[in-house]
């Protein structure tokens, strides 16, 4: 089975666009080192990927490899990453259409954790929708949700244990809020006031929390997947336990820190899980862009011989399985894992981005792997652990317990509001002693 | 703003929109142009200045990359030397980081080093500058960076009308150049000229005459300064406002003449003071004009730390008319 189906494009992808105006062969083809035009029947041609529908088409997922649930085996965990190399192509789900968990990779998670998982997932939602609120009321400049991927942050902090690290992008919220890391904290950021911890240094949602497994976040991306490996790398050569788990969306996988990563854990084998999110879009850049089209993000590994995974995203099952799994091989030092994580961006990719001017509408919900919190939901009420009323009262309780942590942080001052961080922030930090010409300039700035 | 700015023409246009005219017409006049970028096609960049380029021009010729600005860099550098004329775009300037050795290393390098054999007619435009909230990783200003490697030439637009102009310049120039474009200038209205027409690189522009005293401003700075002559009249200073337009190459000529004639000079920028081109620019002025001088050169630039997020203290952070009214009485003891 191959991850994605060329033939699914437009003319095979390729030329999609011959045909529009203004482009002329001189245009298409240019001209070679001699200045002497290229063209006619022997003149070669790029491939220039093209998505399958543009604002104003019918959202159309076809290709988009898909397996049945329960039908792709779950490997021994000290499995060879060369024998299971059909893996990265396949998609491992659990939750079936009639909402039972089925297939080998079922049973790794009890209901009380489901449950766990699903609360955790409604508080990421809700604490979203508030922020998004905030951003809109101009309370921050900037924000970013993570709607329709919620499951695989959280699924994959509920498979690690405390003391592991992990490098995440803009969009792994769920690695705090799983572990019920402080709301006042997170809001208290990014409204950038007086109790940010960051100091007004950093932009909204690039949190930073030590003590809970959260390295940091970079605006420039893919720079967090190296060091993830190097992370790895010293807690082998600490001698002790901690695994890492990098986070890169499948955009930023054309980075070179992305290649460097996988060189190094390939060299090394240090205890890293290393997780590609491909939500399908980078800002405007659908995945063939980044090469999608040519072989599936698990499939990168293959060159480096590490063992990886294609696993459906919006499974919460699937993504706490497939951690799980990955986590296992990590800490009894059978190496790195690669998995790919096949979700859908259903927001917008920050608040600054309007989706409606480069894809369809009505995508996100035309997407086959359906909303992560609803196919939870009902497999836990199949189960009998859950309800249509026990579900209602938790999203409300969850959306007051944000409301009310929002209007705490607004005591902080917001944005644009109330107290503000010191002017002295911005010349602490810089070095661990300021140094003498720094300590001049603030003192010229009168801070 | 001043007569050396204005043109024949009555029409404004915002400097986002005059950056897509100047690709246009470089898209029109070059065959072998084409653009590539992050976001650059589908979206018409994230600021939106190469917006309706791929309709009118197609995939073909304007190119959403993959997001390795190495890769981008490395293209540019590839189809230059085969005899195309790239455009290509790194979203925010802070990105060199990804892309160092492509931009230091060959793309400046290679006339050299292949003994002339090697021509790189090749753009790229990139966005700089604080003041947008965008924190320490989008908001800097490096052009320091790129003009201390010999091979590169390296524009900074102020005006819609620069915008247009050099990006042209820089196209049909011969060597690469870096065209560092600012985004606090985006919505800035501006004459600008249908059809295409060049600023010259490596010529400063006088954008407010005066008798004694100058100060040359780069990039966004240029209006800060602006205001600041405004203010220095009113204490009896008539200032001389000079826009270098080009930093490499510098024209040290146009600002000499100056300063032989108001004897006090300050030089800003946006970017951190310490090591920042102001301190070539002042070290330039001592050599040529020293006997000249009434007072030492002044210098305005950023603190040497990051650029914050939070907009209360970037505000403080970045120059402004203010710190550069303050500046300038502290050093003509007013
Ligand atoms: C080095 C670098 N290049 C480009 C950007 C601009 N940028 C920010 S997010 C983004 C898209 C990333 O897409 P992806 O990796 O798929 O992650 P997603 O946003 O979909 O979660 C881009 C191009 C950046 N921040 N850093």
């Amino acid at each position: 089975m191959s991850g994605t189906d060329l033939d699914a494009l437009p003319d095979g992808g390729k030329h999609a666009d011959a045909e529009r105006p203004g482009v002329t062969e001189e245009s298409r083809w240019g001209k070679s080192a001699t200045g002497a035009s290229i063209k006619g029947a022997n003149a070669l041609s790029l491939h220039v990927p093209e998505p399958v529908g543009r604002p104003g088409d019918e959202p159309n997922f076809s290709h988009v490899a898909l397996s049945a649930a329960g039908e792709v085996s779950r490997p021994a965990v000290d499995a060879y990453a060369g024998d299971i190399k059909a893996h990265a192509t396949s998609l491992v789900r659990v939750l079936s259409d009639d909402h039972e968990a089925v297939g080998e990779w079922a049973g790794a998670t009890s209901l009380a954790l489901c449950v766990q998982g699903l609360r955790a997932m409604m508080k990421v939602r809700a604490y979203d929708e508030r922020m998004l609120i905030a951003q809109r009321q101009g309370k921050t400049s900037f924000y970013i949700q993570c709607t329709g991927e919620e499951a695989i942050s959280c699924g994959q902090r509920l498979a690690l244990e405390r003391g592991d690290m992990c490098f995440p992008t803009y969009r792994q919220q769920g690695l705090l809020l799983a572990q019920d890391y402080p709301l006042l904290d997170m809001i208290c950021q990014v409204f950038s006031n007086s109790r940010d911890k960051l100091r007004g240094r950093q932009l909204p949602v690039m949190y930073s929390a030590k003590d809970y497994g959260f390295f940091s976040i970079s605006g420039n991306l893919g720079t967090q997947f190296v060091q993830a490996v190097g992370w790895a790398m010293a807690s082998a050569i600490d001698g002790n336990n901690r695994i890492a788990s990098g986070w890169i969306g499948e955009g930023s996988t054309a980075e070179s820190d992305f290649h460097s990563a996988l060189v190094f854990a390939s060299v090394y084998r240090p205890p890293v899980i290393l997780n590609v999110v491909n939500n399908q879009w980078a800002i405007s850049s659908f995945q063939g862009v980044a090469g999608g089209a040519s072989a599936t993000f698990a499939e990168r590994a293959h060159g480096y011989g590490i063992a990886s995974l294609r696993v459906d995203g919006n499974d919460f099952l699937a993504v706490h399985a497939a951690s799980k799994w990955a986590e296992r091989r990590a800490r009894s030092n059978l190496g790195p894992t690669l998995i790919e994580w096949v979700t859908y961006r259903a927001a917008g990719h920050s608040t600054s981005d309007d989706p409606g001017k480069y894809r369809p509408k009505g995508d996100a919900e035309a997407w086959p792997l359906g909303d992560p919190i609803d196919r939870l939901k009902n497999y836990l009420i199949k189960q009998d652990r859950w309800s249509e009323a026990q579900h209602e009262q938790t999203w409300t309780a969850l959306q007051e317990e944000v409301r009310a942590a929002t209007r705490e942080a607004e005591t902080y001052g917001t944005l644009n509001e109330g107290p503000k961080p010191s002017a002295l922030e911005m010349f602490e930090g810089v070095y661990e002693e300021m140094p003498e010409h720094l300590l001049r300039q603030r003192q010229k700035l009168g801070v | 703003m001043a007569e050396a700015i204005a043109d024949n023409s009555e029409r404004e246009l915002p400097y986002v929109r005059a950056i897509t005219e100047g690709v246009r017409e470089v898209l029109l006049e070059q065959d072998n142009s084409f653009v590539a970028g992050e976001d650059v096609a589908g979206a018409g960049s994230v600021y939106g200045y190469y917006a309706g380029l791929l309709d009118e021009f197609g995939p073909e010729r304007i190119y959403d990359t993959p997001i390795s600005e190495e890769g981008i860099v490395g293209l540019g550098v590839g189809a230059s030397a085969t005899g195309c004329r790239p455009i290509i775009d790194l979203m925010f300037m802070d990105f060199l980081g990804e892309c160092m050795d492509e931009v230091a290393n060959q793309m400046a390098k290679m006339r050299y080093m292949f003994g002339g054999a090697a021509t790189l007619p090749l753009t790229m435009l990139t966005m700089s500058g604080a003041g947008a909230s965008l924190a320490a990783q989008h908001s800097q200003s490096l052009e320091a960076w790129i003009c201390h490697l010999p091979g590169l030439k390296v524009v900074q637009p102020t005006t819609p009308y620069d915008a247009k102009g050099m990006i042209i310049a820089a196209a049909r120039d011969d060597n690469p150049v870096i065209v560092v474009l600012n985004k606090m200038s985006l919505g800035l209205m501006g004459p600008v000229p249908e059809g295409p027409y060049e600023i010259p690189i490596g010529k400063a522009n006088v954008v407010r005459p005066g008798t004694n005293y100058t100060i040359v401003a780069t990039g966004r700075m240029l209006h800060e300064a602006l205001k600041a002559a405004t203010q220095l009249t009113e204490l009896g200073i008539d200032t001389e406002v000079i826009d270098p337009r080009s930093l490499q190459p510098f024209d040290t000529a146009t600002v000499v003449e100056s300063v032989k004639k108001t004897h006090r000079v300050m030089v800003v920028h946006e970017a951190v003071r310490f090591g920042g081109i102001g301190a070539e620019i002042a070290a330039q002025i001592q050599e040529d004009a020293f006997d000249y001088l009434d007072a030492p050169v002044a210098r305005v630039g950023a603190p040497f730390s990051p650029v914050p997020y939070s907009p209360a203290l970037e505000s403080i952070y970045v120059p402004s008319a203010k710190s550069i009214v303050a500046e300038a009485k502290k050093q003509l003891g007013l």
